[in-house]
């Protein structure tokens, strides 16, 4: 069997995998971070977004080998000290989540959109956001968080 | 997914090597569709070559007023590369409506033009812009790379490393995509340049057009206007729950004038 090593959330990660050991069931069942979701498994709703090498992800449509060696950020590395990052800490204050199933790959999304657009418009956000689908919300206080910390007022 | 033996290599001869030592081996690009494709057991491929470790497949450059864009290049990349924005940014436009940004950050233009989907927007950017397929064996045209339904002239163990991308004088992409999944309903790409005046059509079809009748409207003038008499046939275009092959036939217009329009 493979093993694979990688750095998750600033921590060295290694283990046996299968060749076609996802990597989201890497994260999920080998290091327990059961944060990063499964919505559809065939690369649609996008809960199972993280970042690889900074940038976001479909984990569940990664090999878990192929992430060899990459730094790899879940839902769970947000979060400094006990401090929710901004973008968690605005969701929670715009109500952009219901149920929450989608909220993780929608978070991970909207940090890598900041990251690559500090200031989008609403459209841009709407766009950014065409690969994680929410069943709850109908988008519009996931927006309203981004655009927030956007602005520079997260939570 | 059935499991399968993974390879990494470091170079395109080590990727054909590990290839033709496996009994059904297959490549992998970004693993966007074939991952997907394997999870559902369409294939069962004995072993997975990567070609995410191979030096020198990846990147953007200009080489004798063409640009050159290798297979192993993103989606996300090619969309944000300044060579791109400044040179053909109809291309840049296109790769930046593929999808979603997840997958622009791991598709790549080699798988994209491998697979040859129907409803994919690079075939449309490739034949319109009269690109160059370059292998580790040879150079195909783009007009004779794609040759049917998920068909293509790759033989078995070619592998795509370029494609060569002529600068247009102008070049504009429309599509009308799927709402659900991006692809492309119908997306043309229209242009003007060495290469002459194209206009290929994708989404529509069983593979990639040309439309030339709406190439030969142009030749007057490129302009939208000049489109305005000029249609394709809905006698072989695809019909499915999304759209009749008469609409398809309709959006190919529409989107042949805004793809004219766009051209910069
Ligand atoms: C949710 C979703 C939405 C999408 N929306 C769109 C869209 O709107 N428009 C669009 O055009 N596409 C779309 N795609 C497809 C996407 O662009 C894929 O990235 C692309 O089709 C395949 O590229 P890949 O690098 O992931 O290839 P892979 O999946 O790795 O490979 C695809 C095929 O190409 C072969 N291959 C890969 N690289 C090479 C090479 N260098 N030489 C020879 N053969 C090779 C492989 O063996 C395999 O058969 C979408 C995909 C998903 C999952
Ligand atoms: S679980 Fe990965 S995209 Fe839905
Ligand atoms: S909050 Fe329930 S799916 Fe988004």
């Amino acid at each position: 069997m493979p093993t694979v090593s990688m750095t998750v959330n600033g921590r060295s990660a290694a283990g046996e995998v299968e060749g076609r050991t996802l990597l989201v069931e890497f994260l999920r069942e080998h290091l327990r971070l059961t944060g990063t979701h499964v919505g559809c498994d065939t690369s649609q709703c996008g809960a199972c977004v993280v970042h690889v090498n900074g940038k976001s992800v479909k984990s569940c449509t990664l090999l878990a080998v192929q992430a060899e060696g990459a730094e790899v950020t879940t839902i769970e590395g947000l979060a400094q000290n006990g401090e929710l990052h901004p973008m968690q800490a605005a969701f929670k204050e715009h109500h952009g989540l219901q149920c929450g199933f989608c909220t993780p790959g929608m978070v991970m999304s909207a940090v890598d959109l900041l990251n690559t657009n500090a200031h989008p418009s609403e459209t841009e956000i709407r766009d950014w956001l065409e690969g994680n689908i929410c069943r709850c919300t109908g988008y519009h206080n996931i927006v309203k968080a981004i655009q927030a910390v956007a602005q520079g007022q997260g939570g | 997914m059935q499991n399968f033996t993974y390879h990494r290599p470091g170079s395109v001869e080590e990727a054909v090597q590990a290839l033709s030592a496996a009994s059904d081996g297959t490549l992998m690009g970004g693993g966007m569709t074939l991952l997907p494709t394997l999870k559902q057991r369409l294939a069962s491929p004995s072993d997975v070559v990567d070609l995410g470790g191979v030096a020198g497949l990846s990147g953007i450059s200009e080489d004798g007023g063409k640009v050159v864009v290798g297979a192993m290049t993103t989606h996300a990349e090619v969309a944000s590369n300044a060579i791109v924005t400044a040179k053909i940014p109809a291309l840049a436009a296109l790769a930046g409506a593929i999808g979603d940004p997840a997958v622009r950050n791991r598709g790549t233009i080699g798988g994209s033009i491998a697979n040859n989907d129907p409803a994919a927007d690079y075939p449309a950017a490739l034949v319109g812009l009269g690109a160059t397929v370059r292998t580790n064996k040879r150079e195909i045209a783009a007009d004779d790379f794609f040759t049917g339904l998920f068909e293509t002239a790759l033989a078995e163990g070619e592998v795509i490393t370029a494609v060569a991308f002529p600068v247009p004088e102008r070049a504009g992409y429309a599509k009308f995509p799927n709402p659900a999944s991006r692809y492309a309903i119908v997306g043309v790409m229209a242009s003007t340049g060495p290469a002459g005046t194209r206009v290929a059509v994708t989404g529509a079809g069983a593979c990639v057009f040309r439309a030339s009748a709406m190439e030969s409207a142009l030749g007057g003038g490129f302009s939208a206007d000049a489109l305005s008499g000029a249609s394709v046939s809905a006698d072989d275009l695809n019909s499915d729950i999304h759209a009749s092959a008469e609409y398809r036939a309709h959006l190919v217009g529409v989107m042949a004038r805004r793809a004219v329009a766009a051209a910069g």
